[in-house]
């Protein structure tokens, strides 16, 4: 069997359909990613324990444990207990709680690269914790980390065919049930792997556009080759 | 103090060399000749391009143009027929064996121990056996005086002990030219005394030819046979320290050595 | 009711299959790091180019489409993968392709002056980085690595959808059979969980041992 262009180039209108699909799957998760770290982030530098330890096993326990399994988690657990929500909105929960617990740990480094200096300006100029967070320390921690926060975003959207799972009609699933429809396996899986590559390669260079921006790129003598 | 034969062909040659990075030229059509055995010592401002002469002579940086030469071979060059084209990296290589380096921030490897330090090289580079290595390497480590050190860590040592130890990896290949990058500029004041003393008997006891550049004013008007002032990648005067410490003939000159002394 | 010790037994079967694929996975992916993220750092162009296109197409796909790629695309070009070795080499593969950026940026991190006293030495560019330049870099790779270990263990969940009987695939055939969906979840959850914590005890232990009498930094004065 060799590679089918004509079965190809039918099935492209299908895959390209699906293909936003799964955007609006990254995008929605990310927004979700984005909010709820900034928010676990900061319950884990309570300084109540009875917060911040909880908080921090949460984490540790969402970030070791396999995201495909928390997504059947709520998709069949939540259920049980009355909560019934359509598979794309389930993944998209899933998504962005697994990668809260990520981008949570990149705004923890990004506050914590805060200068002292920053803190206890807040503490002489008496704001209040909050407003210190909101005004001051937050829209600094945040520039520098925008680079790892990309790279969560498209290791977020390399993760969307496990939606597939629970029969979300992204790329992946599309794919599967063309193949099933067709027996035909090698253009569909063939062709998202190539979209994928392409979407991410994309979304891969922009993020190290961003990060030239904000650092210069390394040099190091051992890459020049002539010598 | 072995002698300088003032007729012999130079050991190094510089002719004509320059180098810039982007619009900061940092040789500027640079003429040297150092004889074998000759104790060189180079002054001069920050950011002269003192360290860059010595570093192109390590082909730690190329040329712009011009010609280099040691032992009577181009350095950055081969010749074919009468003719001069770029060098190979076997040829650079072969070169860089005339060559060794000490550097400002010792540059030891941490991972190996002292003797390995000094014995890496010799194996994997000369082909020695270990066992010549090892004996190579002790003699060495012992003139330094560290000779109850071979087991230690890099880590575990003085900054007067890492830099005596990079002064014996160096010397382990048996090179003809020593060149020595601001060698205690990164020591603590009073580890300087111990480093300087081990440069003193090199130059006193051995057959080596040893660019220096330098902060040490006293020391380089010690054991120098001539020094160097550079200013703005170009030699501004040169001469036998004698001369150039008590009348040099550039204001630049001067100004340098009343500023550098008076800070001393 | 079916009680936890019931469900244990399926379940760990499960996890032995999950764990043989997170070692034997692991060692596939150490293999291609070092040998793609030096061959990134290779005088050779041919070299270069074929570790960049490995390093960027398994980065730039999705693990789970290279699984099936592997196992229902492949065989209809003529080469049929037993599920257990799709899945070592799918997940090898993938992890190995992200820790070849691992190995590439520790060798490039290593101090510019060790580079130099290694050239200095008359060292060739192949005994450079074997000789000096790997060996301060393998510390810095510790961490890193472990967290791709980790990652692997997680990545292994996905060989339940190429039918082969891990963790998770044991985990839904009890939810059909059983129908205790937050019991048998939960339990599996606490199982990676678990297999993690050791995963981490056992880096920790690496770190500890490769960072031993090497205290950074050159310089002391």
């Amino acid at each position: 069997m060799i590679f089918d262009w004509d079965f190809a180039y039918s099935i492209l209108p299908n895959l390209v359909d699906a293909v936003w699909v799964t955007i609006a799957a990254t995008f929605w998760g990310f927004l979700l990613a984005l909010g709820l770290g900034l928010v676990l982030a900061l319950l884990r530098r309570s300084r109540f324990r009875l917060i911040s330890w909880p908080v921090g096993f949460v984490i540790e326990f969402v970030r070791s444990t396999p995201l495909l399994v928390q997504i059947y988690f709520l998709y069949f657990v939540l259920p049980e207990f009355g909560l019934v929500m359509s598979p794309f909105l389930t993944g998209v929960i899933a998504l962005g709680v697994h990668y809260a617990a990520y981008t949570s740990e990149v705004y923890r480094a990004g506050i914590d690269g805060v200068p002292k200096g920053q803190w206890e300006a807040c503490v002489a100029l008496d704001l209040s914790p909050y407003r210190t967070m909101r005004s001051v320390i937050v829209p600094q921690a945040i520039p520098p980390v925008v680079p790892a926060l990309g790279n969560y975003l498209v290791a977020m959207f390399k993760d969307t065919p496990m939606l597939s799972a629970i029969t979300v009609l992204e790329l992946l699933q599309t794919a599967k049930i063309i193949g099933s429809q067709t027996f035909r396996y090698l253009e569909p899986l063939t062709m998202v792997g190539v979209i994928f590559l392409l979407l991410s390669l994309v979304a891969s260079m922009m993020v190290r556009l961003v990060e030239r921006r904000l650092a210069p790129a390394q040099s190091s003598p051992l890459l020049d080759y002539t010598k | 103090m072995s002698q300088i034969d003032m007729s012999a062909p130079p050991m190094v040659r510089f002719r004509n060399v320059s180098k810039a990075f982007g619009d900061l030229v940092v040789l500027d059509d640079l003429n040297l000749d150092v004889q074998p055995n000759e104790k060189v010592a180079i002054i001069g401002p920050s950011g002269s391009g003192k360290s860059t002469l010595l570093r192109v002579l390590m082909t730690l940086e190329t040329i712009d143009s011009g010609v280099i030469e040691v032992d009577g071979e181009p350095l950055w060059h081969m010749r074919r027929g009468d003719k001069l084209v770029p060098a190979s990296r076997g040829h650079l290589r072969e070169m860089r064996k005339k060559i060794g380096m000490v550097f400002q921030q010792f540059n030891l490897f941490p991972h190996m121990t002292v003797l390995r330090n000094v014995t890496e090289a010799p194996i994997h580079v000369l082909g020695l056996s270990k066992e010549e290595a090892r004996a190579r390497a002790v003699e060495l480590l012992e003139m330094v005086g560290l000779g109850d050190k071979l087991d230690s860590y890099p880590a575990n040592l003085s900054g007067g002990q890492q830099q005596r130890v990079g002064i014996a990896r160096a010397l382990a290949m048996r090179p003809k030219v020593m060149l020595f990058d601001e060698v205690t500029s990164a020591l603590d004041p009073e580890l300087v005394g111990e480093v300087l003393t081990v440069m003193r008997r090199l130059a006193e006891e051995h057959d080596l030819t040893m660019l220096m550049v330098t902060h040490e004013m006293g020391f380089a008007r010690e054991i120098a046979d001539r020094v160097c002032f550079f200013d703005s990648g170009r030699i501004a005067e040169e001469g036998p320290p004698s001369v150039i410490f008590s009348d040099p003939k550039q204001d630049r000159t001067r100004a340098f050595l009343s500023a550098v002394l008076n800070s001393q | 009711m079916l009680d936890v010790f019931d469900l244990l037994p399926l379940l760990l079967t499960g996890a032995v299959v999950t764990v043989q694929i997170t070692v034997m996975g692991g060692a596939l992916a150490l293999v291609m790091a070092f040998a793609a993220g030096l061959g990134r750092l290779s005088r050779s162009a041919p070299i270069r180019w074929l570790s960049t296109v490995y390093v960027e197409f398994f980065r730039g796909t999705s693990a789970l489409i290279q699984l099936f790629w592997l196992f229902y695309a492949l065989p209809l070009l003529g080469v049929s993968l037993d599920p257990m070795v799709a899945a070592v080499i799918g997940l090898g593969l993938n992890i190995g392709s992200y820790g070849a950026e691992v190995v590439r940026g520790a060798v490039l991190a290593v101090p510019r002056g060790q580079y130099e006293a290694a050239r200095a030495l008359g060292f060739s560019r192949a005994q450079m980085l074997r000789r000096i330049l790997v060996p301060q870099a393998i510390p810095a790779m510790v961490p890193p690595f472990g967290n791709l270990w980790i990652e692997l263990l997680k990545a292994t969940a996905l060989v339940s959808l190429i039918t082969l009987g891990d963790l998770t695939f044991q985990a839904q055939m009890l939810r059909t059979a059983t129908l205790q969906t937050p019991l048998i979840f939960g339990t599996v959850l606490f199982i990676y969980f678990a297999l993690a914590m050791v995963m981490v005890f056992i880096i920790r232990r690496i770190e500890r041992r490769v960072g031993r009498g090497l205290d950074r930094g050159g310089m002391r004065t």
